[in-house]
Formats: structure tokens, C-alpha cells, sequence
């Protein structure tokens, strides 16, 4: 065991250039790990910046703040970020940081890929957002991309978006897709591979488990977007012709070939959020996982179904109607997997010893925001009520109530559970709450209005609108939650910074968690363990700390 | 210390349960992922078929029979030579796995004579038409994804000239193989989509 020992600091430590030099060339999953949730965090403020940017736009009806086309590019570049720079690295990295030291490995099953992985991904989100600076080109036709997260052609093709701003976006996310792609074959491989003695699959934590079917969602849906935006950058640069209509091409194409991957992409934005959740929630009810075989169930099935739902974006094209009722069916079927977590987290609390920890908060909010938003999703898997409110703020307020209030809550209460273990210091209970509560009001208060203002008929994506609507009260609150969220994410800066310099020493333990990530030391050496854990049930903790009542007997 | 108390002190199988290695479960990630990419040129095309507004249409193609009997041939040479690689037998080795690289070269030459005559002789690029536009798309990543297997090939050949490529290196090989098979078989699908049933 001595022989693992790192050598010695020198009583200096070391220098600037040495740890940046560290950072650069680390194959460590968890200094990637750490990287990538540093970066994703970025490049949520930048998100959160432009969505208060057009907050600000919409607070009062006829409002000049902004141009038509600063607009445009505000809504398209804070959907591209949130998705693509924020949401998967986000997870991802948190996949990259947890899932050896879950599954009692060293590392990730390729370390030399891991950091390629994030640096592409890096490196794209540099394009995407070089496109403010650059886009202009020679022709001086717009900056950053304008046309929307889904870019449809044929707005996208040359006619109709002149400049570079749209290669900027193909090319920005065709790198960072590589990038994710590389590190979902690298984290699945892990998980089959590399687990330790006793972890069966059947073991696994269900984190562990969501990051498994995630990368397998990403291995099967990030080919089709990367084919799309290589159609989309031959028509632009080669002047071919597959979303030109002229030329018998199809601009629909796009849109299937758009959606078949963006719909798994939901799900691989939602499923590791579901893990966290699946984490924390047992932990801070002190009861083991309610139905986990399943909850795995379930997220196979999920992850199935994902593929076959696309066209439920598509209603207002005019596909042929039982074409339609499949797409919708489908829809509705997916409700089926997610009600069965929602209510294993739900029985997993009852009866327990419940710990309102600012994790626990964040978690229980994400249930109850994520069933909102998805009962508005089965509302809008409805054929007729979709046409009634498509591309209409109701539409926005859906997506925000799964990815917003669930996601993002759930990334919250990740960091708030795991920031002990990557750091060694505990954030501030009383800043969390202060967090949690002004990000609760504040996101209800900003997407609550817009179901209404979008069922009286406001549409998504204009960059203003008229007086005298009936839309003004709702618009306005909305861009007043805004300002409470704002301070929530200044609340929790102020609360790493804090934690960071002088916050309470954490140990290796605080939560009296389960998984074998709590049994090493916070932050966890390079090597992870010293000797390599053997377990022999789900909660290889809980035996530790119970002999006398192990697991495996019940399991 | 906590992660001693965890263990029973022996070293760690690494994945005991699961029948795959690493390098073949993330070679089979990568081939899932590029036949995902694949199907998406396949379905334009399919999709595409008769559809083009003016010509040259797809009757100006030749089958490249010669061609495509090089490369199917080429994954039975690569398979004897992994073969030979795991018996020792090093010579034979390398004699097979040039073979390989030889029909692969030879399978790019008739896709390069084939779009030169494309371009020259019949005025057909990747902007004349949608024809244009979805064959050279599938075909063209198709051979790209030759080449790059081809790079494969002689990476490794060049390794078996200047050291010895043992038998304890067969999986790693073999990894290059599975990817060769992985673009032969998607030669088959492209050859069925283009020559076939689109002509």
C-alpha cells in the first residue's frame, strides 16, 4: 500500500504554470470530471445571461431593448448552450467523476479518450460561441446563429442564412459531438467492464445504471444530428442539394433526421437526472431504494421507446394522420415507465426518516416540478391540443418543467450531495436554503405565467408584442422570477467560493451514504482505492456499517 | 483505513460477469455509433431514389463488380491473417495482411476510376443534382471510412516490419479486423442502396 503513496509536497506546493500544466494533461476521471462540470457551469451563466437578456426584452409589450435579430440570436444560442454546453457536459462530467469511484474502479475504462472527449467538447463550445466575434465574415451577414436550436432547414440553407454564423453552429456542435460520443463509448465500456468483484450488474447503483442506458442513447441518437449537420454543411459549402426543395430534396428530412436524435436526447438529459435522484432521495429518507429492479426496468424501457416518439415534435407539419395516432400512442406509452419512478421515489420516502437537507430539497422539487411538466407533455402528446398550442409559450413552459425544474434541479441537488466529496468541504446549509428557495419561486414564478400566456395564444420566439393581449401580467412575472433565480445562482457562486476557502472539513462520509464513493477518502486519491473494494450487495456501505444485518440477505 | 476494511485484500477481475474486453466493447461502441450515422445516408438516399429533377440519373452507373470482389475478399485475407498472428506464425502474418492492404487499395482505385468518369465523362458532382448530391455523400464516406481503415491496416504492417507483432497482440489486431469487417459490411448495404436497388 505504500508504494501507492503519492510522493511527498514540497512545502511550497506547486507552482501556477505546474498546476495548469497538471489540468491540461490529466487522464484523471475526476479532474476531467471536475473540468467538465466547471465548464458546463460557464456556460450556464453565459445561458443564463442571454435568457435574462430576453427576459428583459419581453418584460412590457412593444419594448425596443432589442433588435429582431440580437433577439433571435439570444433565443437560438441560450437553447444551443442550455442543451448541447450546459446539460449534457453537466452530466456527463458528473457521470465521469462518479461512475469508477461507484463501481470500484481506477478510472474510465479509455483515460487517454476521457480527455479528448472533453476537450472536443471544449473546443466546440469555443466555435459555437466564436461565431459573435467571427460570424460576420467577409459578407457581414449576422453574427451568432439565429435560427432556432433546431436549426430547420431550409431557414438554415444558404439562401436564407447568408454568412457563417449557421457553419459556426454545425461545425461548433459537430466537434463537441465527437467529443460526448467518445465518452459515452468510454463510460459504457466502463460500466460492462470495470466494475469490481461482487458488482454485478444487478449491483450497480442506479446512477450507475442511467449513465449505462444514457450512453447508449447517445451512441444510437448523436449519429443521426452529426449526419444531418453534415447534409446541412454540404448544402451550404458544396452547394449540394438534400434540403433543397428545388432541387426535389426534402426539407423535412432535416426534421426527422433532427428529432430522431432529439428526442433521445431528452431522455439522455432527464435519465442520469433520475439517478441523482435515485442517489440522494434513499439516502436522505434512510431507506433503501424503493423497486429497483423496477426502476432499471423502466429505464431500459424508457430508453426504447425514446426512439420511436420523434414525430411527436412534428404534429404541425401534416404527416398522415395514422402516422400522427402511432407517434401519439407512443407518447403516451412513455408516461407509463416514468409514473413507475416517480412513484418509487414517492414509496421510497414514505415511512422514512426524511432529512431535509438542501439535496433532498432540490430533490423533492424536481419530483414535483418534473411530473408537472410532464402531465403538460402528455397534454401535449394529445394531436388536437398540440395543434391548438404548438410553438406557443405553453410549449416552452413544458420543456422548461422537465428540464428546468427537473434537470436542473436535480444537477443542483448533485452538487450540493457530491460537492463534499470532490472537494472535502461542505457548502453552507444555510446559503443552500437561501438557494433553494429563491430558485423554487423564482423558476414557478418565471414558467407557471407562460402556460397561460401561451394558451392565450402567445407564440414562442417572437422578439415582442403588442399591448392589449391580455399577455402583459403574465410576462411580466415571468421576467420577474428571472430576477429571484438570478440571485439564487449568485447565492450558490457565493456558496462554492465560500466553501471553497473556509468551508467545514467534510470526511470521507458526511451523509452516512451507501455507495462505495463515500468510502474513500473527500477528494478521493488519483488511484480512487488503495485495494480495490470487493462488495456484496447494492449498499456495500450499509453492510460495512452493519455487520450484524448485511443486504445481500434481503436482495 | 475505510477502503481496506471493504475488501477481502485480492486484486480485482476486472468486469468477472461481462463475456466482452474493453477494446471489444468500445470497438462494437464505435460501430454501433457509425452504423447509426451510416443509416442516415442510407435512408436520404433511399429516400432520394427518382427523385431528382434533371439528370445525369443513376442508369449512368456501372456496377463495380471488380471492386467489390476485392474488398469482400480482402475480409477473408484479413481473417486468415489474424489467424495466422494467433498460431505465431509471423511470416504468413504479414503476407496475408498486406494481401488485405492490396485489395483495399485496389478497392479505392475502382472508386476512383469510377468517379472519375462520373465527373469527367458524364458531368455528374455532388451540386449537378440530388442524385449527384445523395450518391456521393454514401459512397464518398463509405470510402472514406476505407481509407481510414486502410491507415489501420498499415499502421499495423508497418509495426509487424520494424518489431514483432506477436500472438499476445492478436486482440488489439483483431480489434483493426473487426472495424474492416465493420466497412465491408457496410460496402454490402451501400452496394445493395446504390447499385441495386436505386438503379
Amino acid at each position: 500500500m505504500a508504494s501507492l503513496e503519492l510522493p511527498a509536497r514540497s512545502s511550497i506546493g506547486p507552482s501556477l504554470g505546474e498546476r495548469l500544466h497538471g489540468w491540461t494533461t490529466t487522464v484523471d476521471h475526476k479532474r476531467l470530471g471536475l473540468l467538465y462540470i466547471g465548464t458546463a457551469l460557464v456556460f450556464f451563466l453565459l445561458a443564463g445571461l442571454e435568457s435574462t437578456a430576453m427576459r428583459a426584452q419581453l418584460v412590457r409589450p412593444e419594448s425596443k431593448l432589442l433588435s429582431p435579430e440580437v433577439y433571435d440570436r439570444l433565443f437560438t444560442m441560450h437553447g444551443t448552450t442550455m442543451i448541447f454546453l450546459f446539460g449534457m457536459p453537466m452530466l456527463f462530467g458528473f457521470g465521469n467523476y462518479l461512475v469508477p469511484l461507484m463501481i470500484g474502479a481506477r478510472d474510465l475504462a479509455f483515460p487517454r479518450l476521457n480527455a479528448l472527449g472533453y476537450w472536443l467538447f471544449l473546443f466546440g463550445g469555443m466555435i459555437l460561441y466564436f461565431s459573435y466575434l467571427g460570424g460576420e465574415g467577409v459578407v457581414g451577414a449576422g453574427t451568432a446563429p439565429s435560427a432556432g436550436w433546431f436549426a430547420y432547414a431550409p431557414l438554415t440553407g444558404h439562401a436564407f442564412s447568408r454568412g457563417h454564423s449557421i457553419d459556426y453552429w454545425i461545425l461548433g456542435l459537430l466537434v463537441s459531438g465527437f467529443g460526448t460520443l467518445a465518452t459515452a463509448v468510454n463510460l459504457a465500456t466502463t460500466l460492462l467492464t470495470e466494475r469490481c468483484r461482487g458488482m454485478s450488474l444487478r449491483r450497480m447503483p442506479i446512477f450507475a445504471w442511467m449513465i449505462l442506458v444514457t450512453s447508449f442513447l447517445a451512441i444510437f441518437a448523436l449519429p443521426p444530428l452529426t449526419a444531418a449537420q453534415i447534409m446541412l454543411l454540404f448544402d451550404r459549402t458544396l452547394s449540394a442539394h438534400f434540403f433543397d426543395v428545388l432541387q426535389g430534396g426534402s426539407a423535412l428530412l432535416w426534421q426527422h433526421l433532427f428529432w430522431f436524435f432529439g428526442h433521445p436526447e431528452v431522455y439522455i438529459l432527464v435519465l442520469p437526472a433520475f439517478g441523482f435522484i435515485s442517489e440522494i432521495v434513499p439516502v436522505f429518507s434512510r431507506k433503501v431504494i424503493f423497486g429497483y429492479s423496477l426502476m432499471v426496468a423502466a429505464t431500459v424501457a424508457i430508453g426504447f421507446i425514446s426512439f420511436g416518439v420523434w414525430a411527436h415534435h412534428m404534429f404541425a407539419v401534416g404527416l398522415s394522420a395514422p402516422l400522427n395516432a402511432v407517434f401519439s400512442g407512443a407518447s403516451f406509452l412513455i408516461a407509463v415507465p416514468t409514473g413507475i419512478k416517480v412513484f418509487n421515489w414517492l414509496a421510497t420516502m414514505t415511512g422514512g426518516r426524511i432529512r431535509f437537507a438542501t439535496p433532498m430539497l432540490f430533490c423533492i422539487a424536481f419530483v414535483a416540478q418534473f411530473v408537472f411538466g410532464g402531465l403538460t407533455g402528455v397534454m401535449l402528446a394529445t394531436v388536437p391540443f398540440d395543434w391548438q398550442v404548438t410553438d406557443s409559450y405553453f410549449v416552452v413552459a413544458h420543456f422548461h418543467y422537465v428540464l428546468g425544474g427537473g434537470t436542473l434541479f436535480a444537477v443542483m441537488a448533485a452538487l450540493y450531495y457530491w460537492f463534499p466529496k470532490m472537494t472535502g468541504r461542505m457548502l453552507s446549509e444555510r446559503l443552500g436554503r437561501w438557494h433553494f428557495w429563491l430558485f423554487v419561486v423564482g423558476f414557478n414564478l418565471t414558467f407557471l405565467p407562460m402556460h397561460v400566456s401561451g394558451l392565450l395564444g402567445m407564440p414562442r420566439r417572437i422578439y415582442t408584442y403588442p399591448a392589449g393581449l391580455g399577455w402583459e401580467p403574465w410576462n411580466l412575472a415571468a421576467s420577474a422570477g428571472v430576477l429571484l433565480q438570478a440571485a439564487g445562482v449568485v447565492v450558490l457562486l457565493v456558496n462554492i467560493a465560500r466553501a471553497l476557502r473556509s468551508g467545514e472539513e467534510a470526511g470521507p462520509d458526511p451523509w452516512d451514504a451507501w455507495t462505495l464513493e463515500w468510502s474513500t477518502s473527500s477528494p478521493p486519491p488519483p488511484y480512487n482505492f488503495a485495494v480495490r473494494p470487493e462488495v456484496s450487495s447494492r449498499r456495500p456501505l450499509w453492510d460495512r456499517k452493519h455487520p450484524e444485518d448485511p443486504d445481500g440477505r434481503h436482495e | 483505513m475505510s477502503e481496506t476494511a471493504l475488501s477481502s485484500g485480492s486484486a480485482c477481475v476486472q468486469g468477472q460477469d461481462f463475456p466482452l474486453s474493453r477494446r471489444q466493447v468500445g470497438m462494437l461502441g464505435l460501430i454501433a455509433s457509425e452504423s447509426a450515422f451510416f443509416a442516415c445516408f442510407v435512408v436520404a438516399y433511399l429516400l432520394y431514389i427518382g427523385r431528382s429533377r434533371t439528370g445525369p440519373y443513376p442508369d449512368v452507373l456501372e456496377v463495380p463488380y471488380v471492386a467489390t470482389v476485392c474488398l469482400l475478399s480482402s475480409s477473408a485475407t484479413i481473417t486468415l491473417a489474424l489467424r495466422a498472428l494467433r498460431e505465431g506464425r509471423s511470416r504468413v502474418f504479414l503476407v496475408w495482411w498486406t494481401l488485405t492492404v492490396a485489395l483495399g487499395v485496389a478497392f479505392l482505385v475502382g472508386t476512383a476510376l469510377e468517379w472519375h468518369r462520373l465527373i469527367v465523362r458524364e458531368g455528374l458532382t455532388i451540386s449537378t443534382n440530388l442524385f449527384g448530391t445523395s450518391f456521393y455523400s454514401l459512397v464518398g464516406f463509405h470510402a472514406a471510412h476505407v481509407t481510414v481503415g486502410l491507415l489501420l491496416l498499415v499502421t499495423v504492417a508497418a509495426i509487424a516490419l520494424r518489431a514483432r507483432v506477436e500472438p499476445a497482440h492478436a486482440e488489439r489486431v483483431e480489434m483493426v479486423t473487426w472495424y474492416w469487417h465493420f466497412v465491408d459490411a457496410v460496402w454490402v448495404v451501400v452496394f445493395t442502396t446504390v447499385y441495386w436497388v436505386g438503379r
